[in-house]
């Protein structure tokens, strides 16, 4: 690599995972250290431990504006939109068998809803328009009176779309048989959510999305709402999750929450000129076509396609010059076939199979930005001589 | 929301006669304290009232911090205008559209400065009749109206008060003296300080440990207990005494029915010790009349012969039930119930005497060392001090 122009890393697939803060390394690394002892311990050393987790999750309510007792610590994005979905489905089977969910889940949701429908559950996926949202009045429509739960994201991970949870939440909440549960995996930190009197009774929220360490997440459940564990045990977790609880993981991400959230709101605005200087830049690229809707999306995604080009080829010349984009989510990309959320769209499929996602933090600056635009245009125009 | 101030309005601190500058001086200290965090507010002192400049600070926000602090009867907000007819029919008009969820008002107007031309009577008329005008779904009742509309015309400007909210009530914390509470780490006891505290004074705890038996789990449930009902006010010293050897020496000799009673006794005597070095005039407990063996009347007595300091019992006359209540309210049910053992609990008697005597009682004393034990475990006490500032800064730097 040696001479070559752009040695130093670009790194535009924050929405598959980010860098961990190096504050949040040296927490799990002192938390491993100085409080490895069981929290369920009876001994004091245990009971130090209890304390942190007690701290810990006091922290990481007040920065979500819920109480402490409605966070549960998870292993991550899967396991909280697991433990939410299937764990409402099976708490409340007696209530009713109907589930309304989307055509543009993640995986992690998606694959849970086909696994309840294998089980005997009615799924309602909802289709998205062209901007891949579900429309409130659908919403309405597959509502019914044996509805037991609702699961949305709240922003796309594929194209960062805004899908209409408030709306739906306060639609809900004339409803309180039914479950109302929100992925916020790629909307925390990037598009405000509040949860309080939102209608939201359970939301998924992932450590590794906003540099904390992988392994790490939370599941916000709403006092009085009942949930079927995954995990059988010692009913740690109130109840919910079981097993030795992950604690230099857990302040780790605690730390990773408040360190981002005080950076949010600089950091919201300077996601939103970076995105407008990707657009400009996107769009003034000869055959590009961009996924991304200019309104109603979150400022750290922008999805787009070149006519010509297949997203792998591209995502592989970007990386010779150590810039790093992806072509879907992470979780799926190596499935085969174009992204089920483009499609979804009404994108063609050949049009779907040239895109990628450009994903971005609040650590990625206007300079990268610029240096990306020339080397994929640059990229874009050898590729198209190549192909051709 | 339309308001440009509150008015807070003191209890019964307003009878205090000459004291009365004292309760008030306390009680804006405390209201400085709860509301620091919203830098925009500017407080000044009256009379009869403490008035809060919101400067666009959340108002019910606001409210509901003044709701926790004693000694505040209640809130209203207001707004100010000058003292012409036309200034004041507006701002009426503007407080009851804020006060979307009235159907019915009353205006009830007064002139502090009887220069102005228009008697009060007439006033209520004259500025009903504009709301009235101004506002179809509106209408009058003066016998209960949703939203009372209170005028006040000054010598240079008019209040105009809208919704009114209600306060803890009480006395401000501190101005009643020093308590010592006897905190177990049951129900009971934490509602006994939070109504000692609610009387206006400031509390000091007593907790008796008995490690290795009792964990720092029992002991991190004190601390928070305290944490809580500092929470409403004030300072909170808590003093642990450690109570092994005690314990052990009362099961040595003391049979086992009047184990109890005379582990009592030395809490009691520790107490008072600890109360007179603090300058504690007065012990809580969170008794209630019958509830368990050391509560009956024959206990009390027996109990209550080691020490002459007056003991508030809040609770006595008062059902489990209430006092559950209470204790859900003040958040501190929840504390309580975790399942930690106490030093109240491990050494528990299968039937402990409920009438015991104070003549058996000093007969089982006289093999005991008394006043040595209780000077070994005044020396050991360990103490911690709660204020609003002291929060949790143990881990602070790892999260």
């Amino acid at each position: 690599m040696k001479g070559e122009r752009y040695i130093l890393m670009i790194y535009l697939d924050n929405s598959a995972t980010t860098k961990p803060y190096p504050e949040v390394l040296e927490t799990y690394r002192k938390v491993s250290e100085q409080y490895f002892a069981n929290p369920s311990s009876l001994h004091s050393l245990g009971g130090k431990s209890e304390a942190l987790l007690a701290q810990s999750r006091q922290q990481a309510s007040s920065l979500i504006g819920v109480d402490p007792k409605e966070v549960i610590f998870t292993s991550g994005g899967t396991e909280g939109n697991n433990l939410a979905i299937k764990g409402a489905a099976f708490a409340y089977r007696n209530r009713g068998k109907h589930l309304i969910t989307t055509d543009v889940e993640h995986a992690s949701a998606h694959n849970a809803f086909h696994q309840l429908e294998e089980l005997g559950f009615e799924v309602t996926y909802l289709p998205v328009d062209r901007e891949g949202r579900v429309s409130f009045q659908d919403f309405q429509e597959a509502f019914r009176k044996d509805t037991i739960l609702v699961s949305i994201m709240h922003v796309n991970n594929e194209v960062g779309t805004i899908q209409p949870v408030n709306q739906i939440g306060d639609f809900l909440k004339q409803y309180p048989t039914t479950v109302f549960h929100v992925d916020h995996v790629q909307g925390f930190t990037k598009v405000p959510l509040s949860l309080a009197k939102s209608g939201i009774d359970l939301c998924t929220i992932s450590g590794h999305k906003i540099h904390g360490p992988k392994g790490t997440g939370l599941l916000y459940v709403r006092q009085g709402t009942m949930l079927s564990p995954l995990f059988s045990g010692g009913g740690q977790e109130a109840g919910h999750r079981s097993g030795t609880e992950n604690l230099p993981g857990i302040c780790a991400m605690v730390r990773a929450m408040r360190m981002t959230r005080e950076k949010e709101e600089e950091g919201i605005a300077h996601l939103m000129q970076l995105r407008d200087r990707l657009f400009s830049g996107l769009s003034a690229i000869q055959d590009a076509v961009i996924h991304t809707p200019r309104e109603g999306a979150s400022p750290h995604i922008v999805n787009v396609s070149f006519r010509g080009i297949k997203s792998e080829v591209l995502v592989h010349a970007l990386e010779k010059k150590s810039i790093y984009v992806s072509t879907k989510s992470a979780c799926s990309s190596k499935d085969n076939g174009a992204s089920t959320v483009l499609l979804g769209m009404g994108i063609p499929e050949d049009e779907a199979g040239q895109a990628i996602r450009i994903s971005m933090a609040y650590e990625n600056t206007m300079d990268e930005l610029a240096t990306f635009l020339d080397v994929l245009r640059q990229t874009v125009n050898d590729l198209k001589i190549v192909m051709r | 929301m339309i308001y440009d101030y509150l008015v807070v309005r003191f209890g019964e601190i307003a009878i205090k006669g000459k004291n009365k500058k004292k309760f008030v001086l306390k009680l804006e200290d405390d209201v400085r304290e709860k509301l620091a965090e919203f830098s925009k507010l500017s407080i000044k002192r009256h009379f009869d009232d403490l008035e809060i400049q919101l400067n666009g600070e959340d108002t019910d926000r606001v409210i509901g911090r003044l709701q926790r602090i004693f000694g505040i009867q209640n809130i209203s907000a207001a707004i100010k205008t000058e003292n012409t007819l036309d200034a004041i029919k507006e701002g009426v008009l503007q407080v009851v559209r804020a006060e979307k969820d009235a159907k019915t008002f009353k205006i009830a107007a007064r002139r502090k400065d009887k220069r102005f031309p228009i008697r009060s009577a007439e006033l209520n008329q004259e500025i009903g009749g504009y709301v009235l005008k101004n506002n179809e779904n509106m209408r009058v009742d003066v016998h209960h109206p949703d939203l009372k509309v209170r005028i006040e015309i000054g010598y240079y400007e008019t209040r105009i008060y809208g919704r009114e909210y209600q306060g803890a009530g009480g006395l401000p914390v501190g101005s009643s003296g020093k308590v010592m509470l006897m905190l177990s780490g049951g129900i009971d006891s934490p509602v006994a300080g939070y109504l000692i505290a609610k009387r206006g004074a400031l509390i000091e705890a007593i907790h008796f440990q008995s490690p290795p038996y009792t964990s720092d789990r029992a002991k991190q449930k004190v601390i928070d207990l305290c944490r809580q009902i500092q929470s409403f006010g004030g300072r909170l010293k808590l003093h642990l005494v450690p109570f092994t050897k005690i314990q052990l020496a009362i099961r040595d000799v003391v049979p086992e029915d009047y184990r109890i009673t005379i582990m009592r006794r030395f809490m009691f005597r520790i107490a008072e010790k600890a109360a007179e070095r603090s300058k504690a005039l007065a012990l809580a407990t969170g008794e209630s009349l019958g509830q368990v063996a050391s509560q009956t009347v024959e206990s009390m007595n027996t109990i209550n012969q080691v020490t002459n300091l007056p003991i508030l019992r809040p609770l006595i006359a008062m059902d489990k039930l209430e006092i559950s209540r209470i204790a859900k309210d003040i958040d501190t049910y929840e504390i309580s119930i975790r399942p930690y053992e106490d030093c109240c609990t491990i050494f528990l008697p299968k039937a402990p005497r409920t009438r015991p005597d104070r003549i058996h009682a000093e007969r089982f004393e006289s093999h005991l060392d008394v006043d040595a034990l209780v000077n070994e475990a005044l020396e050991g006490i360990e103490q911690l001090t709660f204020t609003s500032g002291t929060d949790q800064a143990a881990f602070s730097e790892l999260l």
